[in-house]
């Protein structure tokens, strides 16, 4: 059943410009990155005479197209995760879903999946462009699969929460703009006690956590940090839906 | 008969206002129920509780042999549900979206299309199969909307007002599927028309303020309306004592442009009211059954129900 969610998600994110729009604009960006990025790296490295200044062509490309993917994503996911569910409650469709044999568990996983799987086309393309790479050089893959693998984690935290203050209004644009708020407050978490490094606070940032997979690690806390952070908001969104049907 | 859904002391309250009140009833296999009432009577708040989209304060919901609440997608699976507002996704085309639905009621995929097609047919959208569902007409999206509720063959068809804001020919057009669908499933229609309720059901409840004041067939809904009074136009009436002293009148009323409204002590004769006024030369020229209106009828249940 949950497939059949995931699927008419799929289905109404591409049935919209929308969905190709932001795919296309993400696939640019990251396109002019990937070329700036090989620019820079021969300037630099002719530069560098050193063998400390010297890093792989991996880790200087790479590094920056994962850097910034996460910024982007936070721009595009609030986007993207407002159609979820503040826009059928806009356009009174909820009941369609409620009154079919589905349960809100299913309804919230399924919408959650459909957007997880429609931006890994993203992630996917990332690998295979810097993948490209390898055939005049020679690639680290285990950096590329690591940094990867930290960036759908992230994603899947930014849709969980996106859906989340979804669930909270039927304005699409609110939810759109309190999800990006939430996102980049989140992400900057760890800039507000810089003088103390250790401060529990800086532990909530999304972006310290995510920090240590762009180094090619990939730590077992980081890993729960996301996995927590994602299955706490999907509960909280099936929790308000259930609410609706409790308090109507 | 097998029943087919039966809802026990329904309650609702939004807060400390009760939007349904106590409301017992059950349906029968193959019967078209009409669930009558005024706006803010509290019928959209008994379908969504029937349908599972809002949980009851109070009571129980049978479908079949399964509690809403209890065994939710079990029950769920044998209703088609179609709310006041009809949920559609526009961006879609009807291919499409009736796919999604016959989907989500877990219809076998390799009988999707077969089900799509015969939803289609039935519900006259067969030539629309490509069109999206944004551009269609008010009365096609209507369609629509049927059509998802009846694309898993259920054995309810709920529909919540199904023929609001659709032009006279749509109307008749709408009836006249919710009929046939009467035919094959149990259906219960919801509306504040009551002439729509006579066409299209064979059993009508009435809602009032979250109770219910009436239920009982089409026959005896009738039998309130006309009840026992006849409208009768006379150009040369005589006085009024002198109308109100025949034997078998109780009262009579006098209204504009020579009418006057007669009620009989037991049962309606027309024939030998006709005749009296003929033989009298009163100047019959109107005679007609005296319809009470629905807001009447409303006003007598509400009364009786005091």
């Amino acid at each position: 059943m949950i497939f059949n969610i995931v699927r008419k998600e799929l289905k109404s994110i591409f049935a919209s410009p929308m969905g190709w729009i932001i795919l296309a604009l993400l696939m640019f960006g990251f396109g002019t990155q990937y070329l700036s990025g090989m620019d820079n790296y021969f300037q630099v490295m002719s530069g560098a005479i050193r063998p400390a200044e010297r890093v792989g062509v991996t880790i200087f490309v790479g590094g920056q197209i994962y850097g910034n993917a996460a910024f982007l994503m936070s721009f595009a996911i609030p986007i993207l995760t407002m159609k979820l569910i503040s826009e059928e409650r806009r356009g009174m469709t909820l009941p369609f879903l409620f009154s079919a044999p589905i349960s809100i568990t299913e309804i919230v996983v399924g919408k959650f999946l459909g957007l997880l799987i429609f931006l890994s086309i993203l992630v996917i393309y990332i690998f295979i462009m810097l993948a490209t790479m390898n055939i005049w050089a020679d690639i680290d893959f285990g950096y590329l699969l690591a940094n990867s693998f930290g960036l759908i984690l992230l994603i899947s935290s930014f849709v969980a929460l996106g859906t989340f203050f979804s669930s909270l209004t039927s304005q699409p644009i609110i939810s759109a703009v309190l999800s990006f708020i939430a996102l980049i407050a989140l992400m900057m978490a760890g800039r507000y006690y810089a003088s103390a490094p250790d401060h529990w606070f800086n532990h909530i940032s999304l972006l310290r956590h995510y920090q240590s997979f762009s180094k090619g690690i990939i730590e077992s806390a980081d890993i729960v940090y996301f996995l927590l952070f994602t299955l706490t908001f999907l509960l909280l969104t099936i929790r308000r839906l259930d609410s609706d049907r409790l308090r109507g | 008969m097998t029943i087919s859904l039966e809802a026990k002391n329904l309650s609702r309250q939004f807060g400390p206002n009760f939007a349904v009140k106590d409301v017992t009833f059950n349906l029968k296999r193959g019967e078209v129920l009409g669930f009558l009432g005024p706006n803010g009577a509290g019928k959209s708040t008994t379908m969504r509780m029937l349908t599972g989209n809002l949980a009851p304060t109070d009571g129980s919901v049978k479908i079949g042999p399964f509690d809403i609440i209890e065994e939710p997608k079990k029950a769920k699976s044998l209703i088609g549900y179609l709310p006041e507002v009809r949920p559609l996704y526009k961006e879609l085309t009807v291919d499409e979206f009736l796919t999604i639905a016959a989907r989500f009621h877990n219809v076998a995929s390799k009988n999707i299309k077969s089900s799509v097609d015969n939803a289609k047919q039935r519900c006259g959208l067969t030539h629309m199969s490509k069109r999206l569902i944004e551009n269609l007409s008010n009365g096609y999206q209507q369609r629509v909307g049927i059509a998802q509720a009846i694309i898993h063959n259920p054995e309810i068809v709920i529909l919540d007002e199904p023929t609001v804001g659709l032009d006279p020919i749509q109307i008749r057009e709408i009836r006249k599927l919710i009929k046939e669908i009467g035919k094959n499933h149990s259906v219960i229609l919801s509306t504040h028309i009551l002439p729509e309720v006579e066409m299209v059901c064979d059993r009508v409840q009435i809602i009032n303020q979250g109770s219910l004041v009436f239920h009982g067939s089409i026959e005896d809904l009738k039998q309130q309306r006309i009840g026992n009074k006849l409208q009768v136009g006379l150009s040369k009436a005589p006085s009024m004592k002198e109308l109100s002293s025949i034997e078998y009148i109780v009262k009579v009323e006098k209204m504009e442009n020579n009418l006057f409204r007669f009620y009989f002590k037991k049962t309606v004769d027309a024939e030998k009211l006709a005749t009296l006024c003929a033989k009298n030369k009163w100047g019959l020229f109107h005679i007609a059954p005296d319809v009470t209106s629905l807001e009447d009828i409303f006003a007598q249940l509400t009364m009786l129900g005091n």
